[in-house]
């Protein structure tokens, strides 16, 4: 990242900070929303390669659901929330009241739960966002959501055609999303924000660490 | 006795070669295109994951030659010489370029179809037949080839396998 402000631990700390703010109120909203607890939190804030990044998903041949969306405005990037096949069946599950809903049969996917699944990103999109945008005071403004059940690789470096241009290494905030009252608590799955490049130093200003 | 395959892993943004029985394989292809340089009488075979279309759009200086169709497909050719292969018994087999999403900035939205034309127009341009694709959709695909066989084998998530 040669031509890119020096980022320092400091700045991944600082990254970090706004992540944890942003997935708080991102996990409020979707526990009101399913009414389940779910619990958010940034375990880390790092600069990966590429393929270091869909490890953080899975690898990148592994199926998941995916939603996508670009930010806009003083601060523009990518924002990804990647769920595995299980967690979004049962998320939608719940929310539509089909119990046959299924995304890893193409002829049970009907309208009603891809709009749901959709708006689910938006509102989780949108609290992460407005927190975001309350603490920086930068002015962000997020695309529809699109989605698309597919590998993690072929998902997610769509997003990544911004900063590759750039690098070959990415700043990801990565967030854990954690159900609670399953038996199996491990990552359930994770929203990513993906900075562009030329922003990195609009954020660090906004927080005055740059 | 049978031989031990090796299957040679390639990343995104990288490339490799690989000898007869081993195999080459690429995974989570999306707007990327996976390319396959190979020599059918050596059983060798070379693999770039391309990510973008022209390396004039390097805003770094850092240039990693594998991320692009113009540098990458050249220093393919490049490092097959090197294993004695000559350019013109090379041949061409690619695959992905697909348009995942349908939003976005034009010129990302297009990405995976440029990456094709800009994959096509390096190999004519080097004069190596393109012998078979498959390009285009909205498909994440893995593939795997095997320069024993000189087949490209393309798994998708929805639409199985096949092989060209």
């Amino acid at each position: 990242m040669r031509n890119n402000p020096v980022i320092s631990d400091m700045h991944l700390d600082v990254l970090k900070e706004i992540g944890n703010i942003g997935a708080a109120h991102a996990a409020t909203s979707l526990s009101e929303m399913l009414e389940r607890k779910i619990e958010m939190n940034v375990p880390k804030v790092t600069l990966v390669s590429f393929d270091e990044m869909f490890d953080l998903a899975g690898g990148s041949e592994n199926v998941v659901v995916g939603i996508f969306l670009r930010i806009e405005g003083d601060l523009s990037g990518s924002m990804f929330f990647v769920l595995p096949i299980e967690s979004a069946n049962r998320f939608i599950r719940r929310l539509i009241g089909d119990a046959e809903f299924d995304f890893s049969n193409p002829e049970s996917i009907d309208e009603i739960g891809i709009s749901a699944m959709q708006e689910l990103g938006n509102i989780l999109s949108g609290s992460y966002l407005s927190a975001l945008s309350d603490f920086t005071g930068l002015k962000i403004y997020p695309t529809v959501p699109s989605l698309s059940v597919d590998m993690v690789g072929a998902i997610v470096s769509f997003g990544l055609i911004e900063v590759s241009q750039y690098s070959d290494e990415v700043i990801v905030i990565d967030t854990k999303i954690v159900e609670h009252g399953l038996k199996d608590t491990s990552v359930d799955g994770h929203f990513f924000l993906l900075p562009d490049p030329q922003s990195y130093v609009a954020i660090f200003k906004s927080l005055g660490v740059m | 006795m049978e031989m031990v395959k090796t299957v040679v892993r390639v990343g995104i943004a990288d490339m490799n070669i690989v000898q007869e029985p081993n195999t080459i394989r690429t995974s989570g292809l999306g707007s990327c295109v996976g390319v396959v340089l190979y020599d059918e009488r050596r059983k060798i075979a070379g693999l770039v994951h391309v990510m973008l279309p022209d390396s004039a759009l390097a805003k770094g200086d850092l240039v990693n030659v594998a991320k692009f169709a113009d540098t990458g497909i050249y220093s393919l050719m490049e490092r097959l010489k090197t294993e004695g292969s000559r350019p013109m018994s090379l041949k061409a087999k690619i695959a992905g370029g697909s348009q995942m999403f349908q939003f976005g900035s034009n010129d990302t939205v297009r990405i995976g179809p440029r990456n094709v034309e800009a994959v096509k127009k390096e190999l004519s341009r080097l004069s190596i037949p393109l012998v078979a694709e498959d390009t285009g959709g909205s498909s994440g695909r893995t593939i795997e080839f095997d320069p024993a066989e000189s087949v490209l084998h393309i798994r998708t998530v929805n639409a199985g396998t096949k092989v060209i």
